[in-house]
C-alpha cells in the first residue's frame, strides 16, 4: 500500500495542532508498517506542525509512505530562520510566550526531528519560509531479509 | 503494577480511562517541557507532568504513552479532557507535588524509562 496526501496547517491556530500528525500516525498505521517507524515518524512531523503552527502564517505537510519508508515534507510562509546551524542547538529558542505555555519552544524541535529521521534536510529564507524533509526507514524490513516482503520490495 | 495500583500508590482520581485501570505499566517519565517528553520519552510509559493543556495529550498519543498523571492537583481543561476521551488516553489527577509522585512511584517499583540522557 502506498499513500500520498497533502495537508494545510493554519499558522498561529494552537488548538488545532497535532490533528494532522494524528491523521497522519493513522495512515501509517493503516499501512502496517512497525510500531517503531510510525512513532518516529509521528513524532517529526508533530514537532515539524508545532513548529508551522507557532512560526508561520501557513503550511503544508506532505506525506508519502509506502512498507519501506516514510517521507514527511514541511513547508511554511513564515518567518524563516536566520541561523540554521544555530537553530539545530538543542536549548536554542525564539519562541513566545503562548509557545511555551504549551510545553513547547524549549529549543528541542529541530534537534528531535534530526534525531528521530534517518535523513533530514532543512532549508529556510528569512521573511519567506522553512522548508524541512524528512524520511524515516521501515528498518524492520530495510535489515531483515527474511522479512516475507524483503525481496518483492528490494530486488 | 497496573494504573489501578498507581492510582491507589498516589491517592489519585482518575478523570478519562476509568475502563483501562487493568493497563500495565513499568516505566515513567517526569517533566512539564512536551519537547523533553518527545525528545526523550518512551513508549508504554507514564507521563507524570502539571501542565493541563490539550497538547500533553497530543504528545501522548504520539508517542504512545500509557498514560497521564497530572501532579500538583492540577486538573486538565474541558478540551484536554474531550482530547483524552476521543483519543482513549487515560489522565490520572494527583495532588502530590512532582517530586513525589516520582518518588512514590519509583519506590514501588517503577522506573525511568530512560536513566540518563544519551544513554540510549
Amino acid at each position: 500500500m502506498r499513500c500520498e496526501k497533502s495537508f494545510s496547517v493554519e499558522g498561529g491556530n494552537f488548538a488545532a495542532a497535532g490533528n494532522v500528525s494524528s491523521a497522519i500516525k493513522g495512515i501509517l498505521k493503516e499501512i502496517g508498517l512497525p510500531k517503531d517507524t510510525v512513532r518516529r515518524a509521528a513524532i517529526v512531523c508533530y514537532e515539524s506542525e508545532i513548529n508551522i503552527v507557532s512560526y508561520a502564517k501557513k503550511g503544508q505537510i506532505v506525506l508519502q509512505a509506502d512498507n519501506r519508508s516514510v517521507q514527511i515534507e514541511a513547508m511554511d510562509e513564515g518567518s524563516g530562520i536566520a541561523d540554521i546551524e544555530q537553530a539545530m542547538k538543542e536549548g536554542y529558542s525564539t519562541a513566545s510566550a503562548q509557545v511555551r505555555e504549551m510545553g513547547f519552544g524549549a529549543g528541542m524541535g529541530l534537534s528531535n526531528m534530526k534525531r528521530y529521521s534517518d535523513d533530514f534536510f532543512i532549508s529556510s529564507e528569512v521573511g519567506v519560509g522553512t522548508y524541512v524533509k524528512m524520511v524515516v526507514v521501515n528498518l524492520d524490513l530495510k535489515l531483515n531479509p527474511d522479512h516475507p516482503q524483503w525481496v518483492e520490495t528490494y530486488t | 503494577m497496573t494504573l489501578n495500583d498507581v492510582k491507589g500508590i498516589l491517592d489519585a482520581e482518575i478523570l478519562v480511562g476509568e475502563d483501562q485501570l487493568g493497563k500495565e505499566v513499568k516505566t515513567a517519565f517526569s517533566a512539564d517541557l512536551m519537547s523533553d517528553v518527545l525528545a526523550f520519552a518512551k513508549p508504554e510509559s507514564l507521563l507524570l507532568t502539571g501542565l493541563t493543556n490539550p497538547q500533553v495529550v497530543r504528545t501522548a498519543d504520539i508517542l504512545d504513552i500509557s498514560a497521564i498523571i497530572m501532579v500538583r492537583g492540577k486538573r486538565p481543561s474541558e478540551e484536554t479532557m474531550k482530547l483524552a476521551e476521543q483519543l482513549k488516553i487515560p489522565i490520572l489527577s494527583t495532588k502530590y507535588i512532582l517530586f513525589e509522585t516520582s518518588g512514590r512511584l519509583h519506590r514501588s517499583g517503577i522506573v525511568g524509562c530512560i536513566e540518563k540522557v544519551g544513554s540510549d
